[in-house]
């Protein structure tokens, strides 16, 4: 490369994910000259990807194995159809007999891909089991999420789903998106077009201080690599163990208290007060200096 | 969407290609492009699917200006169109050339 910091948030899918492994390491399944696109997108006359959305292949990350599959989240906001879902979900699978050291998983969806109603849920559905799956068999899959669709709706919950949760800050994670909550609940429930309100609340820096991001890095490429290389090596000494009830329980006493101590919360801002002592500068932090006061080193 | 196809003579590619590139993205305004190669060597065949019905007459135009500017004989290429003006379908057709043969990233 030439030296230029390579945005995450801008580049493609394929960007992403060439910058992110080794050097000509990647061998694509199911590549776009397959022509493996969406029958639903045919019938509905609606322009096809080669690819339906989603790169999927094996690859090293420092001298790692691992599969990987990266969504762009250009063609229609990265949502998953049956065959982009089935390109994840037979991804997941190949893991259990592959047994790479972990699954990346490059998030970038708004959800289910509407025009294929049933056929997309199913797809999310077999993408949930198989994430439990992979994890229940050893192996780690961490969710990377950068992109401008962020990880809403079924993603958002596969995201939630995954051992390890890497943002930017630009990087949004939600259920329902705003677009959506303004659209059922009215504006002054949620306002979409306030794009500072809309990252305080979904962005990754508010994610990460509720603990449902589990790193926060810059919005460059090979911070993401980095940081994915660090979460490899950690789960090379210590394979991912499903939680036991007693831990689930736990965690859904967490998840109660939390929900009673920001009931009245409209902001990302009140949120903040719990953990930084300037909650108002939190925007305007940078990653290292936010992750610092979070007491995590850099 | 409106399918259409043309085989445009020009001069062979002095080189092999990968056995598939592809560039672009199909967004609004926006088109992929899959480069192979194809089996004869003086001609470069184009497949257009695109969302925008009745430009068949620009889309040639463009192509033909492609083929003529470089030498692509022995490409196939395959383009899936969201949409993109004559300039963003030249433009990612120099860099579909131009990573089809190695040049970029």
């Amino acid at each position: 490369m030439n030296g230029l910091q390579i945005s995450y948030f801008e580049a493609s899918a394929r960007k992403r994910l060439s910058e992110l492994v080794d050097a000509g390491s990647l061998v694509e399944f199911c590549p776009p000259e397959m022509r493996q696109t969406s029958p639903h997108l045919a019938m509905l006359d609606a322009p096809l990807a080669f690819d339906d959305g989603v790169v999927t292949g094996r690859a090293s990350l420092s001298g790692h194995k691992v599969l990987i599959a990266a969504q762009e989240g250009r063609f229609n906001g990265g949502a998953v159809g049956e065959v982009h879902g089935a390109k994840i979900r037979g991804l997941l699978d190949r893991a259990l007999s592959e047994r790479p050291a972990a699954v990346l998983l490059l998030i970038d969806s708004g959800g289910v891909r509407l025009h294929e109603a049933n056929a997309g849920l199913i797809a999310i559905s077999e993408i949930m089991r198989a994430v439990l799956r992979v994890q229940a068999a050893g192996i780690p899959v961490f969710a990377l999420v950068g992109g401008s669709c962020g990880a809403f709706g079924g993603m958002g919950i596969v995201t939630r789903l995954c051992t390890e949760v890497v943002m930017s800050e630009q990087g949004r994670l939600g259920l329902s998106g705003p677009e959506v909550i303004e659209t059922v609940k009215g504006v002054e429930e949620f306002d979409s077009r306030d794009r500072a309100l809309v990252w305080r609340i979904t962005g990754g820096k508010l994610r990460r201080a509720l603990g449902e991001a589990t790193l926060l890095v810059d919005d460059l490429i090979p911070a993401f690599r980095t940081a994915a290389a660090k979460l490899i090596e950690r789960y090379r000494a210590h394979p991912p163990v499903p939680a036991d009830l007693d831990e689930l329980l736990g965690a859904q006493a967490e998840l109660t208290e939390r929900s009673v101590r920001f009931a009245a919360a409209r902001d990302g801002r009140e949120i903040w007060q719990a953990d930084f002592a300037e909650a108002s500068r939190v925007p305007e932090m940078t990653v290292a200096e936010f992750n610092a006061l979070l007491g995590e080193a850099a | 969407m409106e399918q259409f196809s043309l085989t445009l003579p020009s001069d062979a590619l002095p080189q092999n290609i990968a056995s598939a590139t592809l560039c672009g993205v199909v967004s609004s305004g926006n088109l992929e492009i899959l480069v192979e190669p194809a089996a004869a060597s003086d001609a470069c065949r184009i497949v257009v699917n695109t969302s925008a019905h009745g430009f068949r007459d620009i889309w040639e135009a463009v192509l033909k200006d492609f083929a003529r500017r470089h030498s692509v004989g022995g490409l196939s290429l395959s383009i899936n169109d969201a949409g993109a003006t004559p300039a963003v379908v030249s433009l990612r057709l120099d860099q579909a050339f131009e990573t089809c043969r190695g040049e970029l990233a």
